[in-house]
């Protein structure tokens, strides 16, 4: 079961990375560096701190919604993940019990703050990963990491990978349903099995490489592959990508949380 | 014109493990011709298709293409003139994009970039699927791999064809848009099928493999209505045939 | 295990990925060199295979739980160092983008976590120093299980020395140890037998997978360069185990050494540019400067709880509500986006 949902839902993003948004358009250069310049901010943050974050939020909600992802996929794949963070992160309110604070006088402890911390930049972090793909096609990506100087034979790698990813995961689905359907209880699951089943679809997979390259030669292959350049920067991801950052470097500076939670309470008092 | 004659003398081919796969072929199929090969399992034709295409090379015998006698050193020659499409789809399909993968063979061939986008264009027009330039090769139907694939030999202006079971596992509709197509091209064809309706409506001659050996060979009318020889060679009538006679 | 960018700080994840980016390209290079061009194909597919191998679960024998393959050490013994880590990076980065594995940053860490081990130190220094050619199934067994071993256990290490040198969690080392240790070595006891296994059985049908593909091997694994590489890597996982351990066990060790040093528990002025900038970004953000940088007055989180934060982190009550109205404009903002699009379709 865990293997269909999870075949179905890389299938799901990959569609998505598909789509036609302005945020689908920009230069995929441009869209991995700004979220990797986001992500550093994110995790610049010390420990006890919580709600500088919150404005940070305003980047993978805009990735959301300009690129049309539907938020109930993002949502459900960040829990999804969410456990190991968790299962170190629970750790620190056990450990740091020092009061830290006490909000409408319940005392907090900094174990519980660091702790909180830890999830909300998870799920900023996580969220943008997933976010880039699905704004993102894979092959953009490649194409981004070519031109920012990856070895040209790891962007091919990559390239292969995910051209064969999603057939090779349909041979081991099927493989997998075909065990499954002669599978009682535990009977069928054992390692044995597995190791028969798995040597099989490396066997295979070879193979498939084998006619692969037989393919290629029957077109002429002698060494070298082309890639091609799809995009070029323009104005519009210039912008993005300058106001973007700008606005990190602001939210990071002033405390806007902050500044609006007192200018409220002052208000109701 | 002499430089398309495909000339099989005597072709054997043991594979490394020993099996006798072609026990003595010999075949002549001149320009423009449309040749079906039909055979049970396992009898030899893909092998037969592999070594029309240079990827493997007749332990004994000879195979000349044109001018060119198939050898080790002559096997990228012999690539040139002649355009092999697979039985998967997905191992001919390797590149992000549709686009690329029908590149592929102009920009190996040497071509200018401005060439190569005019071949890519007609090679899919040929087929129906410009609208599908750009998209990756994994969102594709089976029918529509298969159209591409073959836009991906076209477009290397190839004087031979050759096909390995082109039809298989395609719908209906596009199993019909694929044998009109194919009688559309004005090349030489090969096609290894089991789909005896295929070769009926494709091909003018029918080539019976049994064994590693030619069985039976001549025009697909006499042979694909010899309900006996088609029998001894653990085939059928065409279903369109089975159905007449009644 | 996968890190997560939660967990790790700046510096760290800076480091990790420079390290990782570093053996790609020194990988890319030592392919493109001396590369069979049939790997081009075959190292994608294999990569796909990983990932497909990994979605088939097996029940764990005496657990009843179920668990997966991780392949890296299986890719080493088919293809190699070079191709097999350049395979690895390329699965964990699909992962992290597809999967949301770990996060972007930490990338960095699990390339390294994941594939230096098995590549660079199970396969040469372990596995090949024991199988030869033709070797038994025995042979193959143990070989497979203590280079897969060493590498879980070694990429566990890293894992423990990534969070703790980040100071985001309050797990002191030696707990956290002593979670992760055993835990990888029962994975990598299984893991082991699992790749010998698989390499048995292979075998039996193909035997020119495993074998010949030596071919391909001996070319990419001559060099020593690549003997420098290895025994840097050992060097870092032991200088960097051993600073840790240091620090631990000394919570003023850290100040105490750099005093010792520049004669002023304060940073100095002149550090590596990288770490200077980085250093910047958190210093001038950092109220509770972390464990992961020598920055004015480390303190350790070894015994106890760090101290008291010099200036309120802003999660008392006007941060409280502050979060909530920001979070509400965001949100607004983000519904409205997507309103003001549907709109923009109905027209």
């Amino acid at each position: 079961m865990k293997f269909e949902t999870e075949f179905f839902n890389i299938g799901y993003l990959d569609t998505l990375s598909y789509k036609d948004t302005f945020v689908h358009r920009l230069d995929p250069r441009i869209k991995i560096t700004v979220s990797f310049i986001f992500i550093l901010f994110v995790v610049s943050f010390p420990k006890y701190e919580l709600s500088a974050l919150i404005p940070f939020f305003l980047y993978p909600v805009f990735l959301l919604a300009a690129g049309n992802i539907p938020f109930r996929a993002i949502f459900k794949k960040v829990l999804f993940v969410s456990p190991f963070a968790v299962f170190i992160g629970i750790f620190n309110p056990l450990l740091d019990t020092r009061v830290l604070l006490t909000p409408f006088g319940i005392p907090v402890s900094g174990g519980w703050v660091s702790f909180l911390s830890i999830l909300v930049k998870f799920v900023l972090t996580v969220s943008t990963a997933l976010l880039l793909i699905a704004v993102t096609s894979f092959p953009g990506i490649c194409e981004a990491l070519e031109r920012m100087k990856l070895p040209k034979v790891f962007v091919l790698q990559l390239l292969f990978l995910y051209r064969y990813l999603f057939v090779l995961l349909d041979v081991g689905l099927r493989m997998s349903r075909a065990r499954d359907a002669r599978s009682f209880g535990k009977k069928g699951k054992e390692i044995k099995t597995f190791i028969k089943l798995i040597s099989v679809l490396l066997v295979r997979s070879v193979e498939r490489a084998e006619r692969i390259y037989q393919a290629m030669l029957s077109r002429g292959f002698r060494g070298e592959i082309r890639v091609l350049k799809h995009h070029t920067l323009g104005l519009f991801d210039i912008l993005f990508a300058v106001t973007a950052v700008a606005f990190f470097f602001l939210i990071k500076k002033v405390h806007i949380v902050n500044f609006v939670g007192e200018t409220v309470s002052r208000y109701i008092r | 014109m002499s430089h398309h004659i495909v000339d099989l003398h005597d072709v054997h081919f043991r594979y490394p493990d020993g099996t006798e796969a072609l026990k003595g072929i010999s075949l002549r199929i001149v320009h423009g011709e449309s040749v079906g090969i039909a055979g049970a399992n396992g009898m030899g034709k893909t092998t037969l298709l592999m070594n029309l295409s240079g990827q493997l090379i007749p332990t004994k015998g000879e195979i000349t293409i044109g001018e060119v006698t198939l050898s080790k050193k002559s096997k990228q020659e012999i690539r040139k003139k002649v355009g092999v499409v697979f039985q998967r789809t997905d191992d001919q399909l390797f590149m992000p994009t549709v686009y690329e993968d029908v590149a592929f063979g102009p920009v190996n061939l040497g071509l200018s970039e401005e060439k190569v986008r005019e071949r890519v264009n007609a090679a899919l027009a040929m087929v129906n699927c410009l609208h599908l330039i750009n998209r990756p090769p994994h969102r594709l139907s089976e029918g529509q791999k298969r159209s591409v694939a073959i836009a991906t030999v076209m477009a290397m202006d190839p004087d031979i064809l050759i096909m390995d079971e082109p039809a298989s596992n395609l719908d209906p509709k596009s199993r019909r848009q694929l044998i009109n197509l194919l009688r559309g091209f004005k090349h030489t064809k090969i096609i290894a099928s089991h789909d005896l309706d295929l070769i009926q409506d494709v091909c003018g001659r029918c080539v019976i493999i049994q064994d590693g050996q030619i069985a039976a060979d001549g025009p697909s009318e006499e042979i694909l209505s010899n309900e006996i020889l088609l029998k001894d060679n653990s085939l059928e009538l065409p279903l369109s045939r089975q159905y007449l006679r009644t | 295990m996968h890190m997560a960018d939660a967990l790790l700080s700046p510096v760290v994840g800076g480091a990790m990925w420079a390290g990782s980016l570093g053996t790609i390209i020194y990988c890319a290079k030592q392919l493109k060199e001396q590369m069979d061009e049939k790997l081009i194909p075959l190292m994608g597919v294999l990569g796909a295979f990983i990932f497909a191998g990994q979605m088939i679960n097996f029940t764990i024998p005496m657990t009843g739980s179920s668990g997966h393959i991780g392949g890296g050490m299986l890719l080493a013994i088919l293809l190699g160092p070079y191709p097999a880590f350049l395979v690895i990076a390329s699965v964990l980065i699909v992962q992290a983008l597809f999967f949301a594995d770990g996060g972007l940053l930490a990338l960095g860490a699990n390339i390294w976590n994941l594939g230096i081990y098995p590549a660079f130190i199970g396969y040469p220094l372990i596995y090949r120093a024991i199988v030869k050619q033709n070797a038994s199934n025995k042979v193959i067994t143990i070989a497979s299980v203590l280079s897969v071993v060493i590498g879980l256990q070694l990429g566990a290490l890293s894992v423990v020395l990534e969070t703790k040198l980040s100071g985001i969690t309050e797990l002191p080392f030696s707990t956290f140890l002593l979670m992760m240790q055993p835990i990888h070595l029962a994975i990598g006891l299984i893991e082991g037998f699992a790749t010998a296994g698989i390499v048995v059985y292979v075998r039996s049908l193909r035997p020119d997978i495993v074998d010949n593909l030596e071919g391909v091997k001996s070319a990419s694994s001559g060099g020593s360069l690549k003997k420098l590489l290895i025994i840097m890597a050992i060097l870092a996982v032991i200088t960097g185990g051993a600073f840790s351990w240091f620090a631990s066990t000394h919570p003023d060790g850290l100040e105490w050494s750099i005093e010792k040093i520049y004669g002023k528990p304060e940073v100095p002025e002149k550090q590596n540019p990288v770490t200077e900038n980085l250093a910047k970004l958190q210093e001038k953000t950092a109220i509770l400067p972390g464990y992961s940088l020598p920055v004015k007055g480390a303190e350790n989180t070894e015994s106890g709880p760090s101290p008291w934060p010099a200036v309120d982190p802003g999660t008392s009550l006007s941060g409280i509500v502050g979060s909530f109205m920001v979070l509400a404009v965001i949100i607004l903002f983000g519904i409205g986006i997507k309103f003001m699009r549907r709109q923009k379709a109905k027209m």
